[in-house]
């Protein structure tokens, strides 16, 4: 009877080691943390990762911890560091900002998986993924449609800072611009604030002055700068989450992240055991990134067939946007 | 053609500084006040995100931004009071005390925001008020007389403090108070009453610049003050405790603001120095800080806690 016992427990203990780690994880809660810079609900950068990862959610058991509005990096790091201590599965840094802390935390950690982005470097660690965005994709669509619309020959661009995803963003607004129109003057405002509303706000009107009759931009605080150009009727392209519901009469198209895309790589990665030391990318082709017209606009449809031509054309990698 | 290219960005310039001042010149007029009292607020931040979350909801709620303004007053009024009785009735530090007033202003706006709205929506803001005859004119009219409502209540307040700081017994009160209160009380000036009146309308006044802020922009989000309490802090300093001073800090301050953002559209500035350009503002303001306060003395009894005989 004791025997019996024995080679029962060495059959089991036999298949709980040799068994793949995703039959194991596959039922688990994993625990999954996030700190990002602006409000879960920002209609932007820390909306898109939120959304991201509640998508999951419906597929997969995930306890979620949210911690929002750290624009203090200092906080942030406390906070990543935190929820490594409290034994979390995957802590997620969403801000190119955050980085510098990251690289000092997650070796304190070995056992934890971090992600962090915007950015594509794990800094060669083994449990630091990195992911991105292939803003620049969206932005030239968003770049050729804004230059079709334009009657005045203007474009104009509202940016905090020159980095990351939002430098992708609006690179590609003004290549896909030019594309469209050679002669398009595309002006481009880094206003040095991912969160000042009120200079957003004022720049877009001075970009409208100055003759851009189609406006875009990138970052938390285009909420001031969509104000301005409603106020106007000034068509807006929108990126990062769809942000019709802020000004449905003008918003034209979202560039739309879904982070769900790469989420679901990492966290398969995880149940691998592989905890980190891979980039990835959300874009257009793996769809990442989706462009979400605004039916209630107005939008020529020739402009549309154009934006579509160019989607099509930079999936199939006929058209070449910067990133790659 | 290159001629009227260049009035209009200038003229676009000018209305565009006297926009971004407006905020400024609201919460530095309300802690001028309080400073000439005597009391130091740093929480005029703080104050100014719940006085715009209170407009904001109340602008949602009713598509009335006149109501929005009244409750954003009537926000920081409260939080008037409550300063007053921490500081004058405990006696509390001043400097800490404001930055708690601010750190719960920051947080409490959030989370109402987080529970009352969530997502931000955007409501109706004031529309540029037109006046027969001046917002035609040419050039004035733009940078002017076209501006919404807001704006000329700033700016109109600010002769309106200047005489009751310099040609009312109340205003002498003030200062006396802010220079000796030990004098003052003597004289039967009521410490307490006048320091509490001072910072509760300081502290309206805040209310009102955050309401002004969000109404303007027809927007309410995390933070949207973006820490322009301090800077009016700091203007305060730069204008030496007089209402045309803070008035002229202020709009210097919007100005370069709006400078910047101009040179910037033009490509005046090239892309690799913008953000060394986008703190222009703060380091001009740190200058002229520097110059002001070797010429000028603050209140002599600013942030001392008064008791008499003590």
């Amino acid at each position: 009877m004791k025997r019996s016992y024995l080679y029962l427990a060495a059959v089991l203990s036999a298949l709980f080691l040799l068994a793949p780690s995703s039959i194991l994880a596959a039922g688990k809660t994993l625990r999954v943390a996030i700190i990002a810079p602006s409000a879960r609900n920002d209609l932007a950068f820390t909306q898109s990762i939120v959304d991201g990862i509640k998508a999951i959610q419906k597929e997969r058991p995930i306890e979620l911890a949210i911690t929002d509005g750290t624009f203090v990096v200092e906080d942030a790091a406390a906070a990543i560091r935190d929820y490594a201590k409290k034994g979390f599965d995957l802590v997620i840094a969403h801000g190119s900002q955050y980085g510098g802390s990251l690289k000092e935390i997650a070796p304190d950690f070995p056992n934890t998986a971090f992600a962090w982005g915007t950015s594509a470097d794990t800094f060669g660690l083994s449990n630091v993924s990195s992911y991105e965005a292939a803003s620049d994709e969206g932005g030239y669509v968003m770049g050729v449609m804004a230059a079709a619309m334009s009657k005045k020959g203007g474009v104009g661009v509202v940016g905090p800072v020159e980095v990351g995803a939002a430098k992708l963003y609006v690179d590609g607004f003004v290549k896909g611009a030019k594309a469209q129109n050679p002669k398009i003057r595309a002006k481009v405002n880094y206003i040095g604030s991912f969160s000042d509303v009120a200079l957003a706000a004022e720049a877009a009107r001075a970009l409208m002055a100055s003759g851009a009759d189609v406006l875009t931009g990138t970052s938390q605080m285009v909420v001031g700068a969509i104000g301005a150009a409603r106020a106007k009727r000034v068509p807006w392209f929108a990126t990062q989450a769809n942000q019709t519901e802020l000004a449905p009469e003008i918003v034209v198209a979202s560039q739309v992240y879904k982070w769900e895309v790469v989420l679901k790589k990492i966290l398969a990665d995880l149940d691998k055991g592989i905890k980190g030391g891979r980039k990835y990318q959300i874009n257009l082709a793996n769809g990442g990134i989706v462009i979400e017209f605004n039916d209630g606009y107005k939008l020529a449809p020739k402009v549309k067939e154009l934006g579509l031509k160019t989607i099509a054309g930079i999936k199939d990698g006929s058209i070449k946007t910067g990133n790659k | 053609m290159a001629d009227s290219l260049a009035v209009l960005i200038i003229v676009s310039t000018i209305a565009s500084g006297i926009r971004l001042a407006t905020p400024f010149l609201l919460a530095s007029l309300g802690e001028a006040l309080g400073q000439r009292s005597g009391v130091l607020n740093l929480g005029v931040d703080g104050v100014m995100l719940l006085g715009a979350f209170g407009a904001y909801y109340t602008v949602l709620q009713t598509n009335n931004p006149y109501y929005g303004l009244l409750v954003g007053i009537g926000t920081g009024l409260v939080l008037g009071v409550f300063y007053g009785f921490i500081t004058l009735n405990l006696r509390a530090e001043q400097g800490v005390s404001g930055i708690g007033i601010y750190l719960f202003g920051l947080g409490m706006s959030d989370l109402l925001f987080q529970k009352f709205v969530g997502t931000p929506r955007p409501i109706l803001p004031f529309m540029p008020l037109h006046f027969p005859v001046l917002s035609d004119l040419p050039i004035v009219g733009e940078m002017l007389f076209q501006h919404s409502i807001i704006v000329y209540i700033a700016f109109g307040l600010v002769p309106v403090m200047s005489f009751i700081l310099y040609k009312t017994t109340y205003g002498l009160n003030i200062r006396a108070i802010g220079e000796n209160p030990e004098a003052a009380d003597s004289l039967g000036v009521s410490v307490m009453a006048t320091r509490y009146s001072a910072i509760i309308i300081g502290n309206g006044l805040a209310g009102l610049a955050g309401a002004a802020l969000a109404i303007e922009l027809g927007i309410f989000q995390q933070n949207l003050t973006n820490a322009m309490g301090f800077i009016a802090i700091a203007l305060v300093y730069f204008g030496a405790w007089t209402p045309t001073g803070v008035m002229l800090g202020s709009f210097l301050f919007g100005l370069v603001q709006a400078i910047v953002l101009q040179c910037k559209t033009f490509g005046v500035i090239p892309r690799s120095a913008s953000d060394l350009a986008a703190m222009a503002p703060a380091i001009i303001t740190i200058l002229a800080l520097v110059v002001v306060a070797k010429r000028f003395k603050q209140p002599a009894a600013l942030t001392k806690p008064y008791v008499r005989g003590g």
